[in-house]
């Protein structure tokens, strides 16, 4: 059975872990999406040099390990081990938000786009207020994996130092040599973060649908 | 009703994943004990767990794919004086943090890996006798304002390793400082090395061999701790941990312990 002398005598540690790794995640998720808006409309731009800053972006970063852009941050940046860790979490992860919310402006019909802007908007007006609301919804779902992934994903903290849940978890069970449960706790905790998130995500595109 | 049918959904498959998790927990208690000196006789075979990332003690040389070391040359002398050569030895890697799991699941049936005995891990494995003196010391750059243990006051961090004692150690001689830990040497070296922190704190003998590697870093201030390395074993070995204490010490007899530790450090 379990052994829950370990949660309860680390009960500081997997809180100090389980703060960071909230924290983290939420600001990763914040910023990824913003980034990733922007790269996904730079790549659909009617304007050829900025696709290509999108598109090698995009390329570039979703096809190196996450790990690798995180170890990069912190070894070449002036950052601490979390910093470092929520900067590469935004960069990896806003490529996939980006491609995410391409596919789901590319499946909004082109006559949107071109009656909006035969009505007398200009093409970034179109895109806020006519594509962007519609292309939304089409990509929630795809989203909510990425922000699912993303909260996985700041586990790689633990090998900066970045002091997240993964990090305690590690320096516990080496203290303590009860490997097996020490990381099935930590496995717990973050099911506190990513099931909550996976139904809200759900929640959010049942409500969306509806609106309709 | 809507949102009690939700909340009870969501309640669910929490609670089938929470106990999932659990039920993995209960795995490692039906494990088989077996006597691991007639497992190492029937298989003919004995596998060592090394470091494969500390220079001098073991580290795999990446052009000719072999684990270089004291410790392996320590390990191979043990294996041939106890077995002859009908047991071949072999190495797996560990870590500080994986070496105690994959002895008690019996992955290897030895560590010969840097490790040092105390009071903790004599709980969850058995030791041999000492079979190297290392004592805890500093790196910094050439030319740090860090001199020693005293000089590690609440501005300056300190890198070590997850899982070894040198960790704990630094704890408690230098309270003040800020404290991170890598997954292994190689990574805590390189944060040294682009100024992730002030010093970095294991035992002298892997020490020399990053200064050795990166002439711009030194050993500061001494050892402050002693650091006997042993080897370890299952716990409830106590035939094989007899073996390895006769053949280390015909080992040091012989001279030939001599001749493996003069090979690798010189201090």
């Amino acid at each position: 059975m379990l052994d829950f002398s370990i949660l309860t005598d680390n009960m500081d540690a997997f809180l100090e872990g389980f703060k960071v790794t909230l924290i983290a995640s939420f600001i990763a998720l914040i910023c990824s999406f913003i980034l990733g808006t922007l790269i996904a409309v730079m790549r659909i731009a009617p304007f050829k040099p900025i696709n290509w800053i999108g598109t090698t972006y995009v390329e570039f970063i979703r096809n190196i390990p996450v790990l690798v852009i995180v170890f990069f941050t912190y070894l070449a940046g002036n950052f601490g081990g979390m910093a470092a860790g929520i900067i590469g979490l935004t960069v990896y992860t806003a490529a996939f938000i980006a491609e995410a919310i391409r596919a789901g402006i590319m499946s909004v019909p082109r006559g949107q786009m071109e009656a909006a802007r035969s009505s007398g908007l200009t093409y970034g007006q179109a895109m806020r207020m006519v594509i962007l609301p519609q292309a939304v919804k089409i990509v929630i779902p795809p989203l909510g994996n990425q922000f699912i992934n993303l909260v996985k994903n700041s586990s790689l903290l633990a090998v900066v130092a970045g002091g997240d849940l993964m990090y305690q978890g590690d320096l516990i069970s080496a203290s303590t040599f009860v490997t097996f449960d020490t990381y099935i706790f930590v496995g717990l905790f973050y099911l506190i973060l990513t099931i909550p998130l996976s139904f809200g995500v759900g929640y959010l595109e049942k409500r969306l649908a509806r609106s309709n | 009703m809507f949102k009690t049918k939700k909340l009870l959904k969501m309640a669910f498959v929490s609670t089938v994943a929470a106990a999932f998790l659990v039920g993995c927990g209960g795995g490692d208690d039906a494990q088989e004990d077996k006597d691991v000196l007639a497992q190492i006789k029937e298989d003919k075979k004995i596998v060592f767990g090394v470091k494969y990332d500390t220079r001098l003690f073991g580290l795999k040389n990446p052009s000719t794919g072999d684990v270089e070391g004291f410790d392996i040359d320590l390990s191979k002398a043990l294996a041939e004086e106890m077995f002859g050569p009908d047991v071949k030895p072999e190495y797996k890697e560990v870590t500080s943090k994986t070496r105690v799991g994959l002895l008690n699941n019996g992955k290897i049936d030895a560590v010969v890996a840097t490790m040092t005995i105390n009071e903790e891990r004599k709980k969850e494995v058995d030791f041999t006798d000492v079979y190297f003196d290392a004592g805890q010391s500093l790196l910094v750059e050439k030319g740090s304002k860090v001199q020693g243990i005293e000089d590690l006051s609440k501005d300056t961090t300190v890198l070590a390793v997850k899982g070894s004692t040198s960790a704990v150690n630094i704890r408690e001689k230098a309270p003040e400082a800020k404290v991170l830990e890598f997954e292994n040497y190689a990574e805590a070296f390189t944060a040294l090395k682009s100024n992730k922190g002030d010093a970095l704190t294991t035992d002298d003998s892997i020490l020399y061999g990053m200064a050795e590697e990166d002439p711009s870093f030194e050993l500061v201030g001494g050892t402050f701790t002693e650091e006997p390395y042993g080897i370890a074993v299952k716990k409830g070995n106590k035939e094989l941990v007899d073996e390895l204490n006769k053949a280390l010490k015909s080992l040091k007899d012989s001279g030939k312990y001599d001749e493996i530790k003069d090979k690798w450090i010189k201090e």
